[in-house]
């Protein structure tokens, strides 16, 4: 219980892409997480927030741009970059303030916007960044995630019908979301229909990007039970551990792994490793969550999500979508949100995205995308360079 | 068949042996890890703390991990012929390595040929060409 802290209020500003500047989209999030905790802005003590990394100066001090916007009125800030896990961090950070006593109510907060014009990579000949060696032998974004489908699909058998099942489940309960930016119902044909990207996947299994903002306030128990909301959603865990040496699985931007050939060292997945120390935290196993939040990056990738949160054994996944237990209604939803596959990925916004599904669905606030007696839920989520979170959250 | 020379697409990455090329990885003297890119400066085994390392060439067969292809043309700095042509990718695992590394599959091989396990060796073939030269790179073929 004393590893704890309350989340008190959940907001976030639609997704969609409109080119406007991050910190409107922030301050809407913000705003609506205020109203909902019933905590004036005056009484937030410490912003942490997660860097934007597109749109310049103000993007790196985001904690501190957003406090700007919101009024300057004194409190501390903390700004964290970690890539897709910058929410997570910027969750962290503020966790352990309140924890240490040094803040008992903190605002946690990230936005993202598309950068104005194209974003052209820096011209020459570079082979010390593995970003420009990537691209240069043609190595994009969809291929890496083809490579763990393709995978699934030789080892695991999974088929193309699979990987279009999970896009079906999560566009059937993203059309009921009114944050998510693309609510149409997708079926299995639409995506058999849409383009090969990079073979297995086609444009339907690939997420796009999105403009979008997420805040939380967050404080210490003690001062929840003060005002009266002892009863909500908790922090119970979060991971932000990095990969170990030598890593199993080829990533983004990398064109190899380590080498494990060396005496004493073995494979590690990442992936793999991010909810273990979560699950330790919060003192639970898999089979106490009731429902999950994971990067669905790709189709393919929530199901190597389930098998990396031990929701089923490795090789599984595909059947238990198969049989129904991930969507809202089954044994253990996964994405009740509609996941990446209805969002986008807006980096800064996005763990703490899955930070308020969870929150919302935990207080029984979900509508009709409502996960029945959720009481646990976990998150997952990845970025490049070692970065990644998992979050539990408990009721 | 071009008739310009053949350089390499990333100088000192690869041998320019047409017959049998290979990788050019560094080895740690401490500890044994192989790095590909080279690493020259230090070891990224957390339990070594050398900064010797010594230029070896990796093995030049391996079993396919995974494989996928390109079908739209990449950005900068791929340079794309015009119009673009698709191209498959293999992930390679090197037994006496214990590593992974990607690259593009030759010309002609696509997704169907390719299974996980396969056996591929490394060859040299042309990335892109340019006023100058053919810019050859390091791809995975099937063996026969």
């Amino acid at each position: 219980m004393s590893q704890e802290i309350a989340i008190l209020g959940a907001g976030m500003h639609p997704w969609g892409k409109w080119g406007h500047n991050f910190v409107q989209y922030g301050v809407a999030a913000a705003r609506e997480a205020l109203a909902d905790a019933e905590v004036p802005w005056q009484d937030v003590q410490f912003v942490s927030g997660a860097a934007t990394m597109r749109c310049g100066y103000p993007g790196y001090v985001a904690g501190a741009t957003f406090a700007q916007a919101l009024g300057w009125q004194g409190a501390e800030v903390n700004t964290s970059y970690a890539a897709c896990a910058s929410g997570s961090q910027a969750l962290a950070a503020a966790r352990t303030k309140i924890l240490s006593g040094a803040c008992d109510v903190a605002l946690v907060i990230g936005a993202d916007t598309t950068p104005k014009g194209f974003l052209a990579p820096a011209k020459g000949y570079r082979p010390d960044d593995p970003d420009w060696v990537r691209f240069h032998l043609g190595i994009t974004n969809p291929a890496y995630f083809a490579l763990y489908a393709r995978r699934r699909m030789d080892v695991y058998g999974d088929t193309l019908e699979d990987f279009a099942a999970v896009k079906v489940k999560n566009a059937a309960t993203g059309s009921k979301n009114p944050r998510a930016r693309y609510k149409k119902c997708f079926t299995a044909e639409d995506v058999a229909a849409s383009a090969m990207v990079a073979d297995p996947l086609r444009l339907m299994d690939i997420c796009a990007t999105s403009d979008g903002g997420a805040a939380l306030i967050v404080s210490s128990v003690e001062y929840a039970k003060r005002m009266g909301k002892g009863d909500a959603p908790r922090v119970a865990a979060i991971s932000t551990v990095t990969p170990k040496f030598a890593s199993e699985i080829v990533e983004m931007p990398d064109i190899a792994t380590d080498s494990a050939a060396a005496a004493g060292v073995d494979s590690h997945r990442f992936r793999a490793s991010l909810p273990v120390k979560a699950y330790e935290e919060a003192g639970i196993g898999p089979e106490d969550v009731d429902v999950a939040e994971v990067y669905d990056l790709s189709t393919a990738l929530e199901l190597d999500w389930m098998e990396d949160l031990q929701l089923c054994q490795r090789g599984e996944a595909a059947s238990l979508l198969r049989a129904g237990d991930t969507q809202i209604g089954g044994r253990i939803p996964v994405n009740p949100s509609g996941g990446l596959a209805c969002f986008g990925e807006a980096v800064p916004a996005q763990a703490l995205a899955q930070v308020c599904e969870l929150t919302w669905q935990l207080r029984g606030q979900s509508g009709d995308r409502q996960v029945e007696g959720a009481k646990v839920g976990i998150t997952a989520n990845q970025g490049l360079f070692g970065h990644g979170s998992s979050v539990i959250i408990k009721r | 068949m071009s008739q310009k020379t053949q350089t390499a697409a990333i100088e000192g990455w690869y041998t320019m042996d047409t017959d049998k090329p290979a990788l050019i990885g560094s080895q740690c003297a401490g500890c044994g890890t192989y790095f590909f890119p080279k690493q020259d400066q230090y070891c990224k085994n957390p339990v070594c703390d050398s900064s010797e390392f010594s230029d070896v060439e990796l093995s030049r067969t391996g079993k396919i991990w995974s494989y996928t292809n390109n079908c739209y043309q990449p950005p900068e700095p791929y340079v794309s012929p015009d119009p673009f042509k698709p191209y498959a990718i293999a992930a390679v695992e090197l037994e006496k390595e214990q590593m992974t590394i990607l690259g593009q599959v030759v010309e002609g091989v696509d997704v169907d040929q390719l299974k996980v396990g396969m056996e591929v060796e490394l060859v040299l073939e042309t990335l892109y060409q340019d006023e100058e030269a053919d810019k050859v790179i390091w791809k995975w073929k099937p063996v026969a």
